[in-house]
C-alpha cells in the first residue's frame, strides 16, 4: 500500500543489551526483517535467541537499544499491545491455555477481532453471536490447514506434545499476524513430525506473504528455508547472511565447532 | 465436547449450541414445567430451603466466574452479597426507588465494590489475593457495623412490597432469577470473556502475550463476580425481611467456595451441582440430627458444618474434578450404551 512501508524493514532492532544480573543475554543485538523475509536465527544453546524474541514482544525489557515495528517505536509496550499490533509468537516451551480445548485455545486468541463485550456475550445474541460463529469459522480454516481437526474438541492437557506444538502455531496464526516470533517450532519432535512442521510454516509464509523470524537448531531446514540467516553467539551478533554466505562464515564455522570440539 | 450418537453438524452456528437434541430440550421442558410447580407441593419450610439455595446459587456463580473460570481466589463473596442487601435495601428505604431499580442499582453498586477490592489481584496472585479477600471481608463487614445509615450492630428491616409477602411469588422471583443468572454464566464461559478468563487461569504471561489486557479482564470478572454477590444479597434481603452483619460472615464465604470445589471449578454445571448438592446434604443432615435426640442440641446445631467439611475433605482426597467430572463420565457413558465401542 505504501512505499515507504514496502522498502523499509517490518522490524528493526537497534543496539538490545539485555543482562540479568551479571549475565548478558544480549550485547548490542541490531537486526532487523524485510517486508516478506522469513530470518533465521541460529546460534548454540544460552546464546540470547530466545531472549531476543521476548525483547521484540516486549516479555522482557532491554536495559538499552530500540524496537521498531513497521517504523513504530515499540520499546515501551506492553505484550498485549504489540500482539495487537501483528506480532505474534510461539514459545519453545510450548504455552498453552491447557484447560481449554483446540478450538477454544485459537477463540481466545481472536479475542481482539470479536467486536462485543461481555454483557452481550452474556446473552449470545445479535453482534456477539455472529461474531462466534465467524471467528469459528475463521479458526476451523487455519484448524483444516494445520491438519488439527481431529484434536478439535479435545483439551489441550489430553493433547500429544506434537500436536500441542502445532496448536500453538496455530494460536499464533488465527491472529493474522503481520510478523510471525517462532521459538523452535520443531524442537523435541521426530523426523516426520519435522517435515510437517517445515511444510506448514512454508505454506504459510508464501500463501499469506508475513514475515517471519525463526529460531531453529536443525540446520538443514533452516538452510532449506530461510531467506536469511542471523548468528548469535554469547548474546553478540557474528553474521548475518544469505545461508551461502553463512555455510562458508569462518566465524560461524568457528563458533560451531568451537562449540562441537569442548 | 462429545454429541450424542447421531447427531451431526451442518453448521459451525448449530456445533457451538449449548442444546444439541429433542431429547435435551423436552428434558430442560420438564425442568422448567418441574420448577414452576415445585412451590405448590412444598410446605413453608421446604419452601424457604429452596429459595435459599437458589440465592446461594446466584451467589456461587458469580464465584465461579471469578475463581473458577478467571483463577482469582477469593474469600469474601459473603461480604458482597451483604454490600448489595444493604444498598438495595438502603435506595428502597431511604431513597424511595422502586424494587427492580433498587436491586440493580445495588448490583452494580456491588461490582464497582468488586472492582476496588479486586485491585491487589493486579499485584498478586494465588495465597496473596486469598489474603486480601480476606481482608475485604473483614473491612465491609465493619463498614455495616459504623457507617451510618446501615443500622450499626442492629441492622435494618426491609420494606417488602405486598406483592413479595407471599412466599410463592418471591419463590418465582428468586427461581427465575437464579434460572437467568445460570443462563448468563454459561453464556459468559462459553464466549469471549470466558475464553479470556480461563487463558489467564491457565497461563497468565502467555495470555498477555495473545493481546489480552490482564487488569482489564481480572477487574471484569471481580466486577462480574460481585454483581452477581449483588443480586443474590438483594434477593436474600427480601427472603429475611431483615439484615445485619451476621448473615454475611467470612463463614458463608467459604461454604460458597466447597460448594464450588465439591461441584468442579470452572464448570457451570458443576457450580449448580455443588449448591444443590451442599445445601441439600447439609439441611437435610440438620434436620435428622435435630430429629434424633441422643446427640444433644449442641452437635445437631453444627453437624451441617462437619458434614460440609467431611465431603469438601473427600471431594478433594477423591475427585478433586468435582461433581461435574462424574456428570460428564455418566453422560458419555449413556450416550453409547448400550453399545460401548
Ligand atoms: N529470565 C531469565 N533470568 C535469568 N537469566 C536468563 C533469563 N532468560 C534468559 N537468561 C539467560 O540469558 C542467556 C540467553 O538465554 P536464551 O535467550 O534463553 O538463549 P537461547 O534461547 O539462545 O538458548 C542464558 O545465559 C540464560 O541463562
Ligand atoms: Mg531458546
Amino acid at each position: 500500500m505504501n512505499e515507504m512501508a514496502e522498502n523499509n524493514a517490518i522490524l528493526k532492532v537497534e543496539n538490545l543489551e539485555l543482562s540479568f544480573g551479571g549475565v548478558q543475554a544480549l550485547k548490542g543485538v541490531c537486526l532487523d526483517v524485510k517486508q516478506h523475509e522469513l530470518l533465521a536465527i541460529i546460534g548454540p544453546n544460552g546464546a540470547g535467541k530466545t531472549s531476543f524474541m521476548n525483547c521484540v514482544n516486549a516479555f522482557y525489557h532491554p536495559q538499552e537499544g530500540r524496537v521498531f515495528f513497521e517504523g513504530r517505536d515499540i520499546t515501551n509496550l506492553r505484550p498485549d499491545q504489540i500482539s495487537r499490533l501483528g506480532v505474534s509468537r510461539t514459545f519453545q516451551n510450548i504455552q498453552l491455555f491447557v484447560g481449554l480445548s483446540v478450538v477454544d485455545n485459537l477463540m481466545a486468541a481472536r479475542h481482539f477481532k470479536m467486536n462485543y463485550n461481555w454483557l452481550e456475550g452474556a446473552f449470545y445474541f445479535g453482534r456477539a453471536r455472529r461474531a462466534e460463529v465467524e471467528n469459528r469459522r475463521i479458526v476451523e480454516d487455519i484448524i483444516d490447514l494445520l491438519e488439527l481437526e481431529p484434536v478439535r474438541k479435545q483439551v489441550v492437557e489430553t493433547i500429544p506434545y506434537g500436536l500441542r506444538k502445532r496448536v500453538d502455531l496455530a494460536r499464533a496464526l488465527v491472529q493474522d499476524p503481520k510478523l510471525l516470533l517462532l521459538d523452535e517450532p520443531m524442537a523435541g519432535m521426530n523426523a516426520e513430525e519435522k517435515e510437517d512442521m517445515a511444510r506448514f510454516i512454508i505454506d504459510v509464509y508464501e500463501l499469506w506473504g508475513i514475515s517471519a523470524v525463526l529460531v531453529e537448531h536443525d540446520m538443514s531446514v533452516v538452510m532449506d528455508i530461510a531467506d536469511r540467516i542471523a548468528v548469535l553467539d554469547f548474546g553478540r551478533e557474528i553474521a548475518v547472511g544469505t545461508p551461502e554466505e553463512i555455510k562458508g562464515n569462518p566465524k560461524v564455522i568457528e563458533a560451531y565447532l568451537g562449540k562441537a570440539a569442548e | 465436547m462429545e454429541l450424542p450418537c447421531g447427531v451431526s453438524k451442518s453448521t459451525y452456528a448449530q456445533d457451538m449450541a449449548v442444546i444439541h437434541t429433542r431429547t435435551q430440550w423436552g428434558l430442560l421442558g420438564i425442568l422448567f414445567a418441574f420448577l414452576c410447580v415445585l412451590p405448590f407441593f412444598l410446605n413453608s419450610l421446604w419452601l424457604g430451603i429452596v429459595i435459599h439455595t437458589s440465592i446461594v446459587l446466584i451467589a456461587v456463580l458469580g464465584l465461579h466466574i471469578l475463581t473458577g473460570l478467571c483463577g482469582q481466589i477469593s474469600l469474601g463473596q459473603a461480604a458482597f452479597l451483604g454490600v448489595g442487601a444493604y444498598a438495595s435495601t438502603l435506595l428502597c428505604a431511604k431513597l424511595n426507588f422502586p424494587l427492580p431499580i433498587s436491586i440493580i442499582g445495588a448490583a452494580i453498586f456491588s461490582g464497582c465494590f468488586g472492582i476496588i477490592f479486586g485491585l491487589p489481584a493486579l499485584r498478586v496472585k494465588g495465597f496473596y489475593l486469598a489474603m486480601s479477600t480476606l481482608a475485604a471481608q473483614f473491612i465491609i463487614i465493619y463498614l455495616f457495623i459504623h457507617v451510618r445509615f446501615a443500622g450499626g450492630s442492629q441492622g435494618l428491616f426491609v420494606p417488602i412490597p405486598q406483592f413479595l409477602e407471599s412466599k410463592i411469588n418471591l419463590y418465582f422471583i428468586i427461581m427465575g432469577t437464579a434460572v437467568l443468572a445460570t443462563a448468563f454464566a454459561k453464556n459468559i464461559s462459553r464466549t469471549k470473556a470466558g475464553r479470556i478468563f480461563v487463558a489467564i487461569r491457565d497461563n497468565d504471561l502467555a495470555a498477555e502475550v495473545i493481546g489480552i489486557r490482564l487488569s482489564y479482564y481480572k477487574l471484569l470478572a471481580f466486577f462480574i463476580c460481585s454483581l452477581y454477590a449483588g443480586i443474590a444479597g438483594a434477593l436474600y434481603s427480601l427472603y429475611i425481611g431483615h439484615i445485619n452483619y451476621e448473615h454475611f460472615s467470612l463463614m458463608d464465604s467459604i461454604w460458597y467456595l466447597g460448594m464450588l470445589v465439591v461441584g468442579g471449578l470452572g464448570s457451570t454445571s458443576g457450580a449448580v451441582f455443588g449448591v444443590i448438592f451442599i445445601s441439600l446434604l447439609s439441611k437435610g443432615t440438620s434436620l435428622l440430627a435435630a430429629q434424633m435426640p441422643i446427640l444433644g442440641p449442641q452437635v445437631a446445631s453444627t453437624i451441617g458444618i462437619i458434614v460440609f467439611g467431611l465431603i469438601l475433605v473427600l471431594f478433594l482426597i477423591f475427585e478433586p474434578r468435582g461433581l461435574s467430572h462424574r456428570w460428564e463420565i455418566f453422560k458419555k457413558f449413556y450416550r453409547i450404551w448400550p453399545f460401548s465401542y
